[in-house]
């Protein structure tokens, strides 16, 4: 079942509702997001026009929503009281009946999503801005837009386009306040994989480990290396446990990453050098946001010097993320990501590095 | 507290306010707000929907982010503009704790950052931008902070 948003009219769930798994040539899609070219569209068309408050402003609303939020603020009471200004939207809603004010154009949009399998929604942000007061007797009148919609995003609920529209909202015909609301359309992640923790991002204490899986869905896998003419030696050397150094066969200076041409002659020519595998931690980041898939947050990625003076990106390994420290010593090993996949990481040896500022 | 300091200077921070997140306060302010989905007030219909339980509607976030701000700086104080961002939900039997910072003060504009957080992280982050008349200084309010304690239906 899909669960569908109304911006800036009704309210919208904090938590991923139930959804299909999405298309898989958009699971997987790498290249160009036809998906998005077709939602960018829909940039600045209609999203509701001409509702009407199905209420005047008035005290009674006003009460009721000052007893729920525990709100003893004098000025939204009395005979010059104010409705909070944080109602803008309450005055807006359809209520148990609903209003069917939203425009074709909307619907199709989040029709696009779901059919594509971003059934799930999140609201994610809410923009007020308050122009005037609004007062007991006020009628209220407003129009919505569909302002953007954003590149295909990985977030920790799942991937998905988050959609914003905004509202004008008048009183008595004159612009009262805008209502901007953000939501993310969404397939979600981790869903089968972690049944336990439904209904909200799971944590990271709660993923379940690789090869527990519950589902027969398969498991998410690491990005593929992009190997090509220009690294595909470095590539072949990790497939036979070696970590190749390219070495300028004019200049002697070692390269890292591997390149096509010396950064210090220019010269084309090239052989290789094996590396040792000892380096040290020469800085280090640790990522928390945003989980990628097949990755679990957070880990150290490190800037490793190896020994033949090279510096060179990689996962720290052997030591909790948060111990990570600048100078510590490291070896290179081969991990096994998959059947198909190994890669070269950095194992702490010892932990006589100390706390680097820019670290972390 | 900071109530009755004077004037808003940036730096400020106000003092935090703990709101027991209860199942009357989650339906309270879905209904009070005019949003009768269903995850908001029944139960069974959340959990079949993927959530533990019923949880808190943005719109009731909203409101106490506004009656934060307006239980501090006084009846005086108007509202111009609240920017809120929502993390994790908030459940019944949980508590979220509403904290905000002065962050920059021009005239008498003011801008103060909030923070409202949950046994599962952020629920809320957010920026409320709001105008308080030099004449109204929160000595001459009468200090609703003193009645902080909890949350809801004050009746």
């Amino acid at each position: 079942m899909s669960a569908r948003a109304v911006p800036g009219g009704e309210g919208v769930p904090l938590v991923d509702l139930p959804a299909d798994p999405p298309a898989d040539a958009l699971r997987t899609g790498a290249g160009r997001d036809d998906l998005y070219a077709r939602l960018k569209e829909y940039e600045g068309r209609v999203a509701g026009a001409g509702g009407v408050g199905k209420d005047l402003v008035n005290e009674p609303m006003i009460r009721h929503w000052c007893e729920a939020m525990g709100d003893t603020n004098p000025a939204y009471t009395g005979p010059d009281a104010i409705a909070p200004p944080t109602m803008l939207q309450a005055w807006t809603m359809g209520g148990l009946s609903g209003h069917g004010g939203r425009s074709a154009a909307y619907l199709d949009l989040l029709g696009m999503l779901d059919d594509a399998g971003y059934t799930s929604v999140v609201a994610t942000d809410c923009e007020q801005e308050y122009l005037r007061p609004l007062r007991p007797g006020d009628r209220i009148t407003f129009d919505a837009m569909i302002e953007s919609v954003s590149e295909r995003k990985t977030t920790r609920l799942g991937t998905g386009y988050f959609v914003t529209t905004r509202m004008d909202v008048r009183a008595g015909g004159e612009p009262a306040g805008t209502h901007r609301f953000r939501i993310l359309k969404y397939a979600p992640a981790d869903r089968e994989r972690a049944p336990a923790s439904r209904g909200r991002a799971p944590t990271d204490r709660e993923r379940v480990p690789a090869g527990q899986e519950r589902s027969a869905a398969p498991p998410p896998r690491r990005p593929r290396p992009v190997v090509n003419w220009d690294n595909a030696g470095f590539w072949e050397g990790v497939s036979r446990h070696r970590l190749l150094i390219q070495r300028c066969a004019g200049c002697g200076t070692l390269r890292f990453p591997w390149l096509p041409g010396c950064n210090a002659c220019g010269c084309l020519e090239w052989d290789t050098v094996e590396a040792t595998g000892e380096g040290t931690v020469h800085s280090y980041v640790v990522m928390h946001h945003p989980p990628f898939p097949a990755f679990d947050p957070p880990y150290a990625v490190g800037l490793v010097e190896l020994a033949e003076g090279v510096r060179m990106i990689s996962n720290v390994v052997g030591v909790p993320y948060d111990r990570v420290r600048i100078g510590m010593p490291v070896r290179l090993e081969f991990e096994r990501v998959d059947e198909e996949l190994e890669l070269p990481v950095f194992r702490v040896t010892g932990v006589t590095g100390v706390t680097g500022r820019n670290g972390g | 507290m900071t109530v009755g300091a004077g004037p808003p200077r940036a730096g400020d921070t106000l003092p935090p306010l703990e709101i027991a997140i209860t199942r009357t306060l989650v339906v309270a302010g879905a209904i009070a707000s005019r949003d009768y989905q269903d995850v908001h007030h029944d139960a069974e219909a959340a959990r079949r929907k993927g959530s533990p339980d019923v949880f808190m509607n943005i719109l009731t976030t909203n409101g106490l982010v506004g009656r934060y701000i307006t239980d501090h700086f006084g009846p005086a104080a108007v509202l111009r503009k609240v920017v809120i961002r929502l993390g994790a939900p908030n459940h019944p039997g949980d508590t979220m704790v509403l904290s905000g910072v002065v962050e920059d003060v021009r005239g008498d504009t003011a801008t103060v950052r909030v923070l409202g957080t949950n046994g599962l992280g952020n629920h809320v982050t957010g920026t409320v931008t709001l105008t308080v008349p030099p004449s109204s200084s929160p000595e001459q309010s009468p200090s609703p902070a003193q009645s902080w304690e909890g949350t809801v239906p004050r009746s």
